[in-house]
This record gives structure tokens, sequence and C-alpha cells, in this order.
């Protein structure tokens, strides 16, 4: 079975992911949302497990956590939800989830049921490289799914050189040293670490999140990288929109 | 079998650094220096200076008459009450605010349950004239009001965690939030020994001068250096782990640990996290945690703020793990009573996370020639409202 991952970057196309929270802002939104993503001609989507105490999140998926978790959702409801999504879901799917809910589920039953269910990748932010390489990654292998990593403006460029060879896919760059959150401008200190980072021999695709929201961070970071993640934004608009109304979202960021 | 943390940062199979890549060059910068910096005799030197004049060490290893005849047993207290700020998480933010001097760090950032180590961290923040944020649940700081007080008097920023318990969890979500937004010049002064590694080692020894001192205190007193038992309430364990550090490898001594058992262990509104928890990760450390099937962490309940965590140091969990120590819970009602029993027989009003321990003067048998120590960890005046209100006095 291929990833679709795999084809997903081409040369000259720029990726627009979203990323929502599963079981938000109701519990059976989950295919909707998908739904509406791929009417709206987004590439890549991250479907976010909801988890109590999100780390490095900021207040706007923090709280559409909290939601989700009250509206019940939980990780075996979720795969539940996804069962059957391969009908008519043809976009590249990532999980987004905290560590702690993947290991009490059991790391490789996890892996197996996204295979089964034709999940492409998983990001995790705090199961770090090396416990990945030590005890997981054969996991990852065994049912072909993408591990996603982080760099970060304090990653080393040793330390980027090493993520780069470990990527089967492409390379999440965090804009800021900040949690999640969007921001309505790129900051000038932001903009130098794009440029340091563009500079640097990278083979793998890099998609720029966290703080993406509007037009102008979209085309901003389109310059320096080979696609966006639009997160908080997105919910943020879900807060006050319906989900019909995701290609009017869509289209305010590409414009 | 050993006690200190392997080369990885785990006690057994717990611990290490479960962390978002942002925090990355933060713990590593932290895990290849701190050894280094503590074992300096520059650091050393002015350590033990500042325990002994700032913080008042060494603090007595009190002998109580009316207790030892009540309970047919020796009962001793090693007094971390009488430090300065009322508690042991002094001995802790002392030690870490000259880890960030030597680091290059200006800015301070901690989290509080109780607010006893806001105020120790507060303290040490003024003495070094550096700036320091303190993230506190709300739910705790109204329930510890003086000390939110003594925080901002001592020229500390209070910042409210209103997320979701609105305790210790929470405030150190927020701790780690502001870490990831601030990596450059904040050191971030955990208050237990808990969070990725290697924090739980660092803090432990820091507070190993507990048990450094009880050594000497009971080969002068007692004419020999260990105990028989040795007893203190765990929150996330930094008491304990200071009172029990030189005895870890010594089986002669036996090792009770009390949790807070809130409503009771099953009542769903408890702090057990060695009875009530599985292996599972919290703030960045393997370890046992109160959590449900889906693994969302809980959140638990005691009457004392210090206590009100659902996790446990990873030590700890080695130690329940491998029966080195005995774990116990107190309830908060068993709890109050064994604080007023201290109060009536020995004027030491204590803060409620240490009146837990001394449930165990009930719940086991001793002998009469037995040497109890009981870690004192804190006195009650934060709690004085609690006691008030509970008793009312
Ligand atoms: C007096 C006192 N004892 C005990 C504790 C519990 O913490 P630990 O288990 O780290 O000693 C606290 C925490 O705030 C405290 O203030």
């Amino acid at each position: 079975m291929n990833n679709r991952l795999d084809g997903l970057f081409k040369p000259n196309k720029k990726i627009l992911s979203i990323y929502f929270t599963a079981g938000y802002p109701r519990i059976n939104d989950t295919a909707t949302i998908l739904r509406g993503l791929q009417k709206s001609n987004v590439d890549l989507v991250e479907i976010g497990m909801p988890f109590s105490d999100p780390l490095a999140d900021g207040p706007t998926i923090q709280s559409s956590s909290t939601v989700a978790l009250k509206n019940g959702m939980s990780t075996k409801i979720l795969f539940e939800q996804l069962q059957n999504i391969r009908m008519d879901i043809h976009l590249p799917l990532i999980i987004m989830g905290y560590f702690n809910p993947i290991l009490q589920y059991g790391v490789e039953k996890f892996c197996e049921e996204c295979a089964q269910i034709g999940i492409d990748g998983l990001i995790i932010p705090d199961l770090p490289l090396q416990v990945y390489e030590q005890s997981y990654e054969l996991y990852f292998e065994k049912y072909n799914l993408h591990n996603i990593f982080l760099i970060t403006p304090q990653t080393s460029e040793g330390r980027i050189q090493k993520i780069d060879q470990k990527s089967k896919s492409f390379i999440y760059m965090v804009s800021s040293n900040s949690v999640t959150g969007s921001k309505n401008r790129v900051e000038d200190k932001v903009l130098s670490y794009f440029k340091r980072v563009k500079s640097q021999p990278i083979t793998s695709p890099k998609l720029i999140g966290f703080g993406i929201s509007n037009n102008q961070t979209y085309r901003t970071a389109l310059k320096f990288a080979d696609g966006v993640i639009i997160g908080s934004a997105f919910i943020n608009f879900l807060d006050n929109n319906s989900i019909e109304d995701i290609g009017k979202f869509i289209k305010s960021i590409k414009e | 079998m050993t006690f200190k943390v392997d080369s990885n940062g785990y006690y057994g199979q717990y611990g290490g650094a479960f962390i978002p890549e942002m925090l990355y060059p933060n713990i590593q910068q932290l895990k290849q220096s701190y050894l280094q910096i503590i074992g300096s005799s520059a650091f050393q030197n002015e350590f033990q200076q500042l325990l002994k004049y700032y913080v008042g060490r060494p603090t007595p290893l009190y002998f109580s008459h009316r207790l030892s005849k009540k309970y047919g047993t020796k009962i001793y207290f090693k007094r971390e009450d009488l430090c300065h700020t009322g508690a042991h998480k002094i001995n802790n933010t002392i030690g870490q605010i000259l880890l960030a001097k030597y680091m290059g760090k200006d800015r301070i950032i901690a989290e509080t349950g109780a607010g006893q180590h806001g105020v120790a961290t507060a303290s040490v923040c003024a003495l070094m004239g550096v700036k320091c944020i303190v993230y506190m649940g709300s739910v705790d700081i109204k329930r510890q009001s003086p000390n939110v007080a003594r925080m901002k008097m001592l020229g500390a920023e209070v910042r409210a965690a209103t997320s979701g318990s609105k305790t210790l969890k929470d405030a150190t979500n927020e701790a780690i939030r502001d870490w990831i937004n601030n990596p450059e010049k904040t050191h971030y002064i955990i208050g237990s020994v808990v969070g990725p590694h290697p924090y739980p080692d660092m803090v432990s020894r820091f507070q190993s001068v507990i048990s450094q001192e009880l050594t000497h205190q009971l080969e002068f007193l007692e004419g020999r250096s260990f105990p028989d038992y040795l007893v203190a309430c765990v929150g996330g364990g930094s008491n304990a782990a200071g009172l029990f550090y030189h005895f870890l490898d010594n089986p002669k001594v036996t090792i009770f640990c009390v949790e807070a058992a809130g409503h009771g262990v099953n009542s769903g509104k408890s702090a057990a996290t060695t009875q009530l928890g599985r292996p599972g990760i919290i703030h960045g450390s393997k370890t046992l945690l109160m959590q449900n099937a889906d693994g969302q962490i809980q959140e638990p309940h005691s009457i004392s703020a210090g206590l009100d965590y659902p996790g446990v140091g990873p030590l700890f969990a080695h130690l329940k793990d491998t029966k080195r120590a005995h774990f116990r819970a107190v309830s908060d009602r068993d709890a109050m009573l064994w604080g007023l029993e201290l109060s009536k027989m020995d004027g030491i009003i204590p803060a409620i996370e240490t009146s837990h321990a001394l449930g165990v003067l009930e719940s086991e048998k001793f002998n009469k020639d037995d040497i109890i120590v009981f870690g004192c960890s804190g006195r009650g005046d934060k709690d004085l409202d609690t006691y008030i209100n509970y008793f009312e006095l």
C-alpha cells in the first residue's frame, strides 16, 4: 500500500494543510469536516486527538481539546469514526496526538489501526526522536506510517540534519518559539529564522506551522517553505461559522 | 539494586525526558551542565553559605517526648518547617537559582500548588535580583491566599492557571508553555522531583541535605547513623526524596511514603497516585499517574494543595515497583486531625501536607525502641484558613 504522503510534494507545488481537533465542535463532526476540507481543495489534513494536558498548545487548541473530551471523544471513538473514511476521502491524513493516550492504547496496536484505516503519518509532539528510534520506529516501519518531526528556531544545524535524515516525509517547521496559536503577522526575528533554514541543505520538504492565520502570514511563509499548516485560526473559524462554510475560510487564506 | 538515576535519566522503567522538540535545547543544556556546576567548589561554597545563613540550616532533629510516650516508640521530627519561608522547598530553590546564575539565565518561572514553592522561588529571586513569574492554579490561589500575598510582596508576578482542574497540574502545564515561549534566558525552577530528566535527580540532590544532616544528628543523639523508620508525605516527592536520599541503599531502614487519600482512595476524590495510577507520561516523565482508560490525565483531590497532583516523581514509582518503600494513604479528615494532634502535643502547627505522614502512627505497629523520623516538611501558617474553617476555630 502506498503512503499518500509520498506523492504529495512536487516541485513548485505549495501545500496547504489544515489541523482540526477531533470531537470539536461536536463529537460527530469529524467526517463532515474532512469532507468539507477535501471539497475546498486542501492538500493535507491533520486530525488532532484531544488530550487533557496539551503542553505544546496555546489557548485555542487547549479549549477545543477540553470541549472535545467533554463531548466524549476518545481514541476508540475516533478510530470508529474513521473506519470507512477512505471510501470518499482521498487526501493524505495525519493523526496528531500526545504520547500518553497512544501509549495507553498500545503503540503497536495504534499503528496497526492507523494503517488499517488508511492514515499516512503521525505527529507526536512529546515523543522525542531518541525514544522513537530506540523503541517505536520499528512499528512505524512495519505499518508504513511516516513520523513527522518538528524543528524550531532553537534547533541546532546538526540536529536539523539528523532530523532530516530520519524524516520519511516533510519536516514540521515551528514558526517561532511558541506554543500553537494564531498571529497576524510574521515577526522579523521569525523571518530571519526562515531565511536561515532555507539556506540549509535540507532534503525533506518543509511545512511551516504555528502562527499562520491569514493570507498575509500564509504568503510570507510560502516564500520559505513547501507549504503551511493552519490550526488555531481554523478552529477559531469553526467557533463562529458553520462547517458548510469551510470553503470560504480556505479561500480567504489563499485569496 | 540502585535507586540512583541511570545515565539515560531513568529509575528502573520510570523517568526519561518526554518533551516536545521546543524544549530540547533547554533540557539538553541542563542535562549537560548540572552535575558539573553542582559539583564545582565555587557552587558548593555559595550553596552551603546560603543554606546556613539564609535558609537557617541545619534544621533541628527534634525528639517528641509526649508523642513518643503516647505511641510507645521513639518519635523524631526533622524540622524542615523551620527553614526560611516555612518548608523544605527552599533547599531546592536556593540550588536552582544558583544554577540559573551559573547558566546565565535572568528570568525565572515556577509552578506552585500550596504556594510554598512559589514563595521559596520568589524569595531567592528577590535575593538574586532576578525577575520571577509564578504560575498557580486559580483554585489554589483562593485556598492559599496568604502565600499569594507573600509572593507579590517579594516582587514576583503570580499568574493564574485557569485550565483543567485549575490546580498544580495545570500550573505546571502553564509554566512549561511559558518555557516553550521563552527558551533563551529563562530557567524553569520545578518545585518537586518531577518533570523531565534531569529535574528529578537534580531536585533530589538539592534536597538530600536533609538526610545528610539527619545522619550526623542521629549519630549524635542515638549513637547510630540511621533510623529504623523514615516517614514522609509524598506529593511529587521532594521532601521524601530528601529525607530518604542517604538511606535508600540501607535495607535496615524501613521507608513509608504517605499519599493523600482525599475523601478515600476509591471515592473518586483522591490523590493516592501510586495506588490509583498506571504507568504513563506526565509533564515529560514516565511515571505512575492517575488517568482514565483512554490515557487522559485525571483530576486529583486533596485538601492539601501540595499533595493535589495526579503524578509522582519517577523515583517513587520505582520505589513502589521494587517494594523498597511502603505506600500508605491518609484521608483529608485524618490529616486534619493529625495536624491538630501535633499542634496540641508538641506546639507545632504543621502544614496539612506534613500532617498526612503522621497517619502511620495509627496504621503501623512500632516497638518501644524503634527510632522513627518524620519529615516535618512545612509549617501550617499557610493553612490557617483551612484549619479554621474545618474545625470552626
Ligand atoms: C509543606 C509541604 N510538604 C510537602 C509538599 C509536597 O511536595 P513534595 O512531595 O515534593 O515534598 C509540599 C508542596 O507544596 C509542601 O508545601
